[in-house]
Order: C-alpha cells, then structure tokens, then sequence
C-alpha cells in the first residue's frame, strides 16, 4: 500500500517535471549577462515579468561589468548590462551598433567609524579626495573642523578603507574623486581598480563595510543599498552648488535629473557632482547593452516589449530594493531609444 | 579438434585485445594529463603575450601595479606569495609533525584516532569558512589584543613595527598555518604509520628510550615522506586564496613589518579579473597565473631534487 502510495507520488513528480520543462522549452529564453550591483532589481523585473508575459524567460548571469562588456560584444548573449559605459573603443569592437539602455541609478556613501560620530559627519567634496590621497591624515585636521561646528573630532590618524576587487562602485568613487581633485586626476585617476596611494583594501561591499567596522578612526566607501541595509553611518558631502547633501534615493534622482538638460542622445554620461541644489555627487547609470539591430526577430520584439515595461511599470518597484528610479524627463527620453531598436 | 584451436584463438585473441584496449586507455588517460597541462600553459602564453611583449622582465621586477596607467609589475604580489607561504610553512611544520608524532607515538590508540579524524576534519572546511573565521573573529584579535602585545614586548624589532589593523601579513600567515597543518598532520600521520614495527622494536631492544627511538628509527625512516607533505602544504599555501583575500589587507606594497597589508599572487587575479579594464589588464592578471604556475614547477621540480638526492643518500647508508 504504501509502496504503491510512493510509486504513484513519484510518477505525479515525473509528470509536473515534464509538463514544467514542456513549459519552459516553449517559452522564449532571452539571455543576459554582466553588472552585478543591479542584479536584485532585475531579478526582481524578470521574475515579475512572468506574470505579464509568461511566454518569456530571461535568464541573467551576473558576472561583471566586465564580463557583461565581453560577452555581448561575443554575441554569446541577447543583452549586456554594465555599470561603466563603454569607451569609443570597445563601441567599435562590437560586430554592430550597442544602444546603452539606462535602467537605474546607484549611489556610493561615504562612511566612517568614529567612536561617539555615529552620524551626520560633514565632508566637503575635495577633503575626501584629500583624505584618499594621505593629505589630510588626521580626524581633527582644520578642515574637517571647520565644517563640523559643535562635534568634538578626535586627534586619531584617519584609516582608510578602499576595495580589492575591481567593481562599478570603485569606478564611480574614483571618477567623483577625479572630478574635484586635480591631484587625484593626475596622480591615480579613474577604473575599476585603481593604484591607490594609501589604505587597506576590502574584497566587496561587506569587506570594506566590516573593516571599517572593526577599526576606529576609519573611512570607506560603500553602495548606498548596502549603507542602509545595515545602518552604517555615511557622510553628508558638499556637492557641486554648494548645498550640502545626504545620501537617499530621492538625491541620487536629483543627481540624474540634473544631468537631463545635458544628457548625450547614448546616455554615456557619469552622474557624478551634477548640478542642482540636492543632487548628490557620487551617483551613477547602470545600464543594459542592446544591438540596435536584433538579429532575432522574436526575441527583440520580446526584448523592446519588456524594455518598455520595465521602464512604465519596473521603475515604480526600483526604490523598494534601494535603487533610485530614473526622474521622469530621462525615462522620456530613454522611450524614445527603445523605439530605435529594429527587429 | 579444429572446433578446440579455434575457440582456444578466439579467447587468445579476445584477450589480447581485452590487453590491448586496457593499454590503450590507460595510455591515453595518462597522455590526456599531459595534453590539458600543454594546453593550458598554451593558453596562458598567448592570453599573456601582450604583457609579456609590453613588460618583459620589468614585470617580475616592477613595483607598480596600475590599472588606469597601464603599468603593471608584480613584484609585490609575488613578494606577497613566497614571503606569507613560507612563514606559515615555518610554523606549521614543526606543529603538524609533532601533531602527527603525538597521534601516533605518544597518544593512546583511542585519543589517537579522535585527534587524528579532528584533523581530517579540519582539512575538509571550505576555506570561505576559514576566511570568514579570520576576518570575523581572528582580525579583531589581532587588531586588539596581540598586535598590541607584540608592539608592547618585540616593538623594537622592524617585523612589528607600524600601526595595528588587524589585516596584515601576519592575519595571512597565521590563516595559512591553519589551514595548512591539517593537510602535513594527516599525511605526516599515514608516513609515521607506515614505518615497520620492527624499525621501533629493534631501537627499543638496543635500549633506546621513546624519543630516541622517534629520533633515530622512525623520523629518519619517514623523512621523504614528510618532506612531501610539506610540499604539499606549500602548494596549498602558495596556491590559497580565499581565506588570504579577506584578511590580508591587499595593498601591494613590500613591507618588512609582519603589521602591514600585503597582497597575494591569487588575490589579485581574484580580485581583478571579472572586472579587468582592459586587455592588458587581462593579459597581466594571467601573465600573473603564469607566473603563479612557473614558481609551482620550480617548487615541486625542487622537493623532487631534494627527495631525489635524499634516497640516494639513504641507498648509499644503507649499502654502508
């Protein structure tokens, strides 16, 4: 009896296996790979796109930006996804034209572990720069003081924490710190992974969010999602109008939002220190890679369809994962890209 | 009678082929070795020609490591490599094989077996676990506690020397030495076992007490295998990178401090390879690997000498 029970149990698995495989071999299957800072959202897009078009499946590696970059050049995927935009040189690598699709933006805090600070800390632009370049080596320097009227800053030298592993966030951090220090320009520059002057490095979010948490007196910089996900404290900076500006999701739009009125027809363009008086300067695109001219036919009108969607309904669920939503004139403008794509 | 022969070649034959595709396969399994490792160093030359032909020898002896520059040179990394091994090697020895000594010498049978399968237990975490441990609970220690305590008592000598961070050269060492005596403890373990009672019996009957019969019968008798499995600790070590990324501070620099960050050979190309900005960035992250398998060889092409040169001079003693 109770072996038949079993059989019988195991033939109704046999059965929803094969009908959920029937299923899936009949469903289109669009491939992606790269950036893994968005890889949340777009989970989250694809499994919800599901429901609206179950006819779909997308299937998204997240491997890097880096690798993102090199396998749609390769043709080995139907899209790319990246959080740096590509160079002249590598548009002209690829076999045909790559449309960059922003979908949302991010943002990188600065924070800190001083014991009795556990928030509001204020830094102007240049003295982060400073501090990463080992010029300003103290907590009680001048001109952190100066800024911080009232909090009693320790006379510690200042340990600083960057990344080991190369990553989007390095090469947003980097580009902020490019964009209001001379010296740094010309000295280290801007990458993924860069040959910092001092500090100690910290493989992904969580290793510099933990060194920075075992050692007093110390700075690091973090994503945003990952700064508030774990309480960290994070700096206010002084951003390119002067207005001194707190981290959030709705800054970080302000960020993009301040950039529209110059925004490139590709979109390849850094956020950092945009004008507008709450945009905050360490902000950045994430963006999807697309041929504008799709080789499959049912796949790219698929893809566009999805693009749209994501664009009327994805954007609304971005501030719930701690991504900030494109501001409404750019998602005009990035409608308008969608309907270049041909198929 | 014909009936008889031919049954008779029909089995010759069949066995003679069974022969056959047995050498065959094994000939083919033992070439296919080979093959993948040509093949590899194949695809490593050319995936780091670029470097190669842009850097040349600069690139052992360079000190910058920059991405955004296009300038790279690994000198620190391999610094990092040989110097952190080769530290935990010192220290993990001399506790594996006395481990092993115990487990088999000294421990009785029951508290033997239980040490030893702690051992093999040891050798059997991830080392993601082991990097965790270290930068969860192990740094923090450093950092408050025995940095502290070695600046106060030996601060004078430059190996101690700078502040305490807790990720450092030494957090590397010390998750090496972990990570590396279970593997010399098990395999010192199965040499010493294997050395005949009547190696012991005879020391003992010569009036020889436990640690001269452990010094002058059973260690020289295992001493080729011991010294494999310290090579084989060192591969582990030289080749570890997990658990060294997360507490080792990767900051390529070349420091006589045992307080300051370094950075390893498998560190950086774990670091940097999803994320290369370039293809000479690539090339120099594999012309990394390369190096990396290079200073393997020359390890294991110098244990074999030593082994080598050992058995001879064991044959010679014992013609003697």
């Amino acid at each position: 009896m109770f072996k038949n029970v079993r059989k019988s149990l195991l033939a109704l698995a046999i059965m929803a296996t094969a009908a959920v495989a029937g299923q899936a071999s009949a469903a289109t299957l669009i491939n992606g790979a790269g950036a893994t800072f968005p890889y949340p959202i777009y989970s989250k897009w694809f499994s919800e796109y599901a429901k609206v078009d179950p006819s779909v499946k997308f299937n998204y590696q997240s491997i890097g930006s880096g690798g993102g970059i090199k396998q749609i050049t390769a043709q080995t995927v139907d899209f790319g996804a990246s959080d740096a935009f590509l160079s002249d040189a590598q548009l002209k690598a690829a076999p045909g034209k790559l449309i960059h699709i922003p979908t949302v933006m991010g943002a990188v805090v600065v924070t800190y572990n001083i014991p009795g600070i556990s928030k509001g800390l204020k830094l102007k632009s240049e003295d982060v720069a400073d501090i990463y370049l080992g010029r300003i080596t103290r907590w009680n320097d001048p001109r952190i003081v100066a800024d911080n009227k009232g909090v009693s800053l320790p006379n510690q030298p200042i340990v600083v924490v960057h990344r080991s592993d190369g990553s989007g966030t390095t090469n947003i951090f980097t580009d902020f710190l490019s964009g209001v220090s001379a010296e740094w320009t010309k000295k280290v520059g801007k990458g993924t992974s860069v040959k910092w002057p001092i500090g100690l490095g910290g493989k992904g979010n969580e290793g510099v969010a933990g060194q920075v948490k075992n050692t007093k007196y110390s700075i690091g910089y973090v994503e945003l999602a990952y700064a508030f996900e774990n309480r960290l404290p994070f700096a206010t900076l002084k951003n390119k109008s002067g207005h001194w500006v707190e981290p959030s999701i709705k800054s970080t739009s302000a960020a993009a939002a301040g950039a529209a009125k110059h925004m490139p027809a590709d979109y390849r363009i850094s956020l950092v220190n945009q004008p507008g008086k709450d945009a905050y300067p360490i902000a950045g695109f994430t963006w999807l890679l697309v041929y504008e001219q799709q080789k499959d036919k049912v796949k790219g009108k698929k893809l566009v369809e999805f693009l749209n969607w994501e664009l009327a309904k994805g954007q609304k669920m971005a501030s719930a994962l701690l991504y900030a939503p494109l501001p409404e004139n750019v998602k005009k403008m990035v409608s308008k890209t969608i309907k270049t794509i041909k198929y | 009678m014909s009936d008889v022969t031919a049954s008779h070649r029909w089995k010759i034959e069949k066995g003679l082929s069974g022969d056959f595709i047995f050498k065959a396969m094994t000939v083919l399994f033992a070439f296919s070795i080979l093959v993948i490792l040509m093949l590899m160093l194949y695809e490593m030359v050319s995936q780091s020609l670029p470097s190669i032909r842009k850097f040349g020898s600069h690139f052992i002896t360079g000190m910058d490591w920059d991405a955004v520059q296009g300038d790279f040179g690994a000198l620190p990394f391999i610094y990092g490599s040989v110097v952190s091994s080769v530290l935990a090697l010192l220290i993990a020895t001399p506790l594996a094989v006395g481990t092993a000594l115990f487990i088999t010498e000294i421990a009785p049978r029951r508290l033997g077996g239980f040490a030893a399968s702690l051992v093999e237990l040891l050798a059997a975490i991830p080392s993601v676990i082991y990097g965790l441990w270290g930068i969860l609970i192990m740094t923090p220690w450093l950092q408050q506690s025995a940095q502290p305590f070695l600046q106060k008592y030996l601060g004078f000598l430059p190996f101690f020397d700078g502040p305490a961070y807790g990720v450092s050269m030494l957090a590397g060492v010390l998750i090496l030495v972990i990570m590396v005596v279970p593997i010399i403890t098990s395999i010192t373990k199965e040499v010493l076992t294997a050395v005949p009672r009547s190696q012991r019996e005879a020391a003992i009957a010569l009036g020889a007490t436990r640690w001269e019969m452990t010094r002058m019968a059973v260690l020289p008798y295992g001493k080729s295998g011991i010294l494999g499995a310290i090579i084989l600790g060192l591969g582990r070590a030289v080749g570890e990178t997990m658990a060294v990324t997360m507490v080792i501070g990767n900051n390529p620099q070349i420091s006589l401090s045992l307080f300051s960050p370094a950075y390893t050979m498998p560190s950086v190309i774990a670091n940097e390879f999803a994320e290369a900005s370039s293809p000479l960035h690539s090339a120099a992250l594999m012309h990394i690997g390369l190096l990396l398998l290079v200073i393997t060889l020359i390890i294991n092409a110098l244990a074999r000498l030593l082994l080598w040169s050992m058995s001879r001079g064991a044959a010679r003693g014992a013609k003697l």
